[in-house]
């Protein structure tokens, strides 16, 4: 167990060499110093409770999802039954209960609705999207396969992902990381952001625009007392706008979507100084716009952001440029939120905050400095302790518990990964674990000293016997590591990450690296006694 | 020159002597920390029973002023807060539970957080919001499902493994002693009522590795000295085990509760509770491998005839071939 040919002595110190060389740009940084831009630089990221910023993990309701394809399909049943040839005529459609249903007037259409159906049962992708039933002959059931709801929830949010994304851009903070968390969850981590209350105003509206004209027979008794005149949808006015507590009735259908934007900018209205949005529509948008316009000049129609009523001007003249001003008693910020959100896009599906968590940078910075005293303390104690209780040996072990400390660092920074308060925590229980191999190292040497063996044989038994122990003890760490990897979240996984780099670098400084060393010395100096 | 040694050479305390009182002394520990947790429950944080935890420093004061915050939040209508200092005397920590019906409108509890805000500001204009942490009654419930799973998990996998490397005897005591060590820690987050969060739980994850650690040692030990003295008594036998390695079980508990007391008395307070268990978690893992675990071996049947190895078929040809019986 002592031998250690010059290639091997090359191989272990490079390895140790260049992993802890890895730490460099990071500690430099840390103490304020610059690291020179022309080196590689792998730095150790700050976690956000080290760093100071705002963290939030959105949800999506998997039920939205279900609703808006609902709806969808309610439409496409309608067109194709329509342009059907002959036309099908159907009646009594619902969609309670997630599922939609519709009766034909005439059954023996039956295998004629069905064949127009069927394309639209599969979607675009390779698994069946919705279930087809036929009820007494005449009534169609469709409800959505499991599948299918999967399929378009994972869709709805990689598409939100983007919006996402985009709309935290826009505000222009610093590196935000953004990644999707199982199948219906997005965390959002922005470092330095100290008030995530604007974030969350930006990201809490799905931000779906939609103009559709006010059905001005509609009377204003009927809407209070909630009946909905026929092809109609009563819409209530925003808050905070002068409307604010009443409702409108709008056409259901003839509407144009805002999902055919080019462009939204906040500005001012010229006259009144007012704070608008400008919006730009993109050629098809601006073809439907002008139409809509054109047709229906004089007549009043509403601007609908997210299901409530922003302004409901009238159409003074067709706009046929294809932008457009929305005026919805906006403040600045206000308005300027909106042009972001327009600009980036409607989100697919609703988020919501489920868990929020926001660090000041003073307790972050705070966090480090005890951090880092605790641990240089913590260590230049261990060190003295072990060096008095195996005195040449012992240096050897604190050699490498430094050595092993740097190469921690410089693994983590090799593959990226994110240093939290728990991780330093983790890192003051390695060099306690660390030192434990040493320790069982050389009370082993002492003891087979006292039994009498030479220094050669008492030194390689040690190591020998005393690594079955260290292995066995080791698995157990990882094995609480892997499982505070896989199921823990934020700091536990900050924790792990430590912890199992620093079981394996451990394992090589202490018992490696120190084993070298000491064979190295008992072949030079040959000593007869050794004291330890 | 003399090195330093926590413990002489060659001891031999007859630690099993004392293997009926401490075995009372730890069950009677065990059923203690278990009622307290089943009675007084633990202060869960919000990580698990959701809520909002806001975190403040009193810049310009020395003690934080507790009482008078409780008596202003109280009236805001949010309900009663639970304030705890975290540390130092001027730091606090604010935890509401979520306002009704926050589940299906997360804007009441920013709004409630607002409101808050702005009432610390007016009535302690040296107050500084250092966190806030909201997590909703949802998400909160998963952390304690997928808290317990670890936990669950990693004492499974952790015993099956020594069922594997050891006899099945060492299993059952490495388990016994794990169960007692983590029963112990959960008692103290009982009596002290410290805030129990993630990060105790991986404190809780580590102190099982930590124990299992101590545990393999003597166990390994045991194992050595069972195979190489077969006519010995049992109890003689731990008894040495456990005396040739009480100098790395010292020294190594030593380590580690310095590192760890720097951690508690230098480090950030928002480890305070993660160092304070892991404290205890050590010093009773210690003493478990010594008491509880080696004499379990004893009361489940391990002999020295135990790790004398079985003749193989092999073996049996072996013999046959070089002529013996």
């Amino acid at each position: 167990m002592l031998d250690f040919p010059v290639w091997k002595r090359i191989w272990v110190w490079a390895l140790t060499l260049i992993v802890a060389a890895c730490s460099l740009p990071t500690l430099v940084t840390q103490l304020g110093g610059t690291w020179p831009s022309q080196l590689p630089s792998p730095q150790v990221n700050l976690g956000l409770d080290l760093a100071g910023g705002s963290q939030l993990l959105l949800e999506a309701q998997p039920s939205d999802v279900a609703k808006q394809r609902l709806e969808t399909m309610n439409e496409t049943v309608r067109t194709r039954m329509r342009d059907a040839k002959p036309r099908i005529q159907i009646g009594d459609v619902s969609t309670a209960n997630g599922r939609l249903s519709f009766l034909l007037e005439d059954p023996s259409q039956l295998d004629a609705a069905r064949e127009a159906l069927l394309p639209a049962l599969n979607g675009t992708g390779s698994v069946r999207e919705w279930d087809l039933q036929v009820v007494d002959g005449s009534r169609f059931v469709l409800s959505q396969t499991q599948q299918g709801l999967d399929q378009a929830v994972t869709q709805a949010m990689d598409s939100a992902t983007e919006v996402v994304r985009k709309r935290i851009d826009a505000l222009g903070t610093r590196e935000p990381t953004i990644v999707r968390e199982g199948a219906k969850r997005i965390m959002v981590q922005v470092p330095g952001l100290q008030n995530p209350q604007q974030l969350k105003d930006l990201l809490g509206k799905t931000a779906e625009l939609e103009f559709k004209l006010v059905d001005t027979t509609a009377l204003q008794s009927d809407i209070a007392q909630g009946i909905v005149p026929p092809g109609d949808e009563i819409v209530p006015y925003a808050p905070g706008t002068p409307g604010a507590g009443t409702s409108i009735a709008v056409k259901r259908l003839g509407g144009i979507r805002g999902d055919t934007l080019t462009n939204a900018q906040q500005t001012n209205e010229p006259q009144t100084n007012e704070p608008v949005v400008s919006i730009q529509f993109n050629g098809q948008g601006a073809d439907k716009f002008g139409r809509l316009t054109t047709e229906n000049v004089n007549k009043p129609f509403a601007i609908i952001l997210d299901g409530q009523v922003l302004s409901a001007p009238n159409i003074n003249e067709p706009i046929l440029g294809g932008s457009a001003i929305i005026s919805g008693s906006f403040t600045t910020q206000s308005a300027n939120e909106l042009a972001i959100q327009l600009r980036s896009g409607a989100l697919p599906v609703k988020l919501t905050v489920v868990d929020e968590s926001t660090v000041s940078a003073e307790l972050g910075a705070d966090s480090i400095h005890k951090g880092a005293i605790a641990m240089l303390v913590g260590t230049v104690i261990i060190v003295l302790l072990i060096a008095a209780a195996y005195g040449r040996f012992g240096i050897y072990a604190d050699l490498a518990v430094i050595i092993n400390v740097l190469m921690i660092l410089g693994v983590m920074a090799v593959f990226d990964t994110t240093l939290t308060l728990p991780g330093i925590a983790g890192f003051v229980l390695t060099i306690g674990t660390a030192v434990d191999a040493n320790v069982l190292i050389n009370e082993r040497i002492r003891e087979e000293r006292r039994r009498g063996r030479k220094p050669f044989q008492a030194v390689d038994l040690g190591y020998k016997e005393a690594s079955r122990t260290i292995f066995d003890a080791n698995i157990t760490h990882v094995i609480a590591a892997t499982l505070m990897f896989m199921f823990g979240s934020g700091p536990i996984k900050g924790f792990a990450v430590v912890l199992m780099i620093g079981i394996v670098t451990s394992v090589f400084t202490a018992v490696y690296l120190t084993r070298m060393w000491v064979a190295l010395w008992l072949r030079r100096a040959r000593p007869a006694d050794i004291n330890i | 020159m003399r090195l330093l040694k926590l413990v002489p050479d060659n001891t031999n305390v007859h630690f099993l002597k004392w293997q009926w009182p401490t075995t009372i002394v730890s069950v009677l520990l065990m059923i203690a920390s278990w009622t307290l947790v089943f009675t007084e429950g633990l202060n869960y944080g919000v990580d698990f029973v959701g809520g909002q935890m806001i975190r403040v420093t009193f810049t310009q004061s020395a003690n934080a002023p507790v009482a008078a915050l409780r008596g202003e939040i109280e009236k805001l209508g949010y309900g009663e807060p639970v304030i705890q200092r975290v540390g130092n005397p001027n730091e606090v920590s604010i935890r509401m539970r979520l306002p009704h019906g926050a589940e299906s409108n997360p804007g009441l509890s920013d709004q409630m957080v607002k409101v808050i805000r702005a009432d610390l500001k007016s009535h302690h204009p040296d107050a500084r919001v250092d966190g806030v942490d909201s997590v909703s009654g949802k998400v909160s419930g998963e952390l304690k499902w997928t808290a317990f799973k670890a936990l669950g998990f990693a004492a499974l996998a952790i015993s099956i493994y020594i069922w594997f490397r050891f006899e099945w005897q060492f299993g059952v005591g490495a388990l016994v002693s794990l169960v007692h060590d983590v029963s112990l820690t959960m008692g103290l987050f009982a009596v002290t009522q410290m805030e129990f969060d993630l990060t105790i739980v991986a404190a809780i994850l580590t102190i099982l590795g930590y124990s299992l650690n101590d545990t393999i040692v003597v166990y390994d030990r045991i194992r050595e000295n069972l195979k190489k003295y077969r006519r010995m008594p049992m109890n003689e036998l731990l008894d040495l085990s456990v005396n040739e390695t009480l100098a790395r079980t010292i020294m190594v508990a030593a380590t580690m509760l310095i590192t760890l007391t720097a951690l508690l008395v230098l480090g950030p307070k928002v480890i305070f509770g993660f160092s304070a268990a892991l404290i205890v978690g050590i010093v009773v893992a210690t003493y478990s491998s010594i008491y509880a675990a080696a004499p379990m071996l004893t009361w489940l049947g391990v002999t020295g005839q135990s790790f004398v190895a079985t003749e193989t078929a092999v073996d049996r040809q072996e013999k046959l071939a070089r002529g013996e019986s």
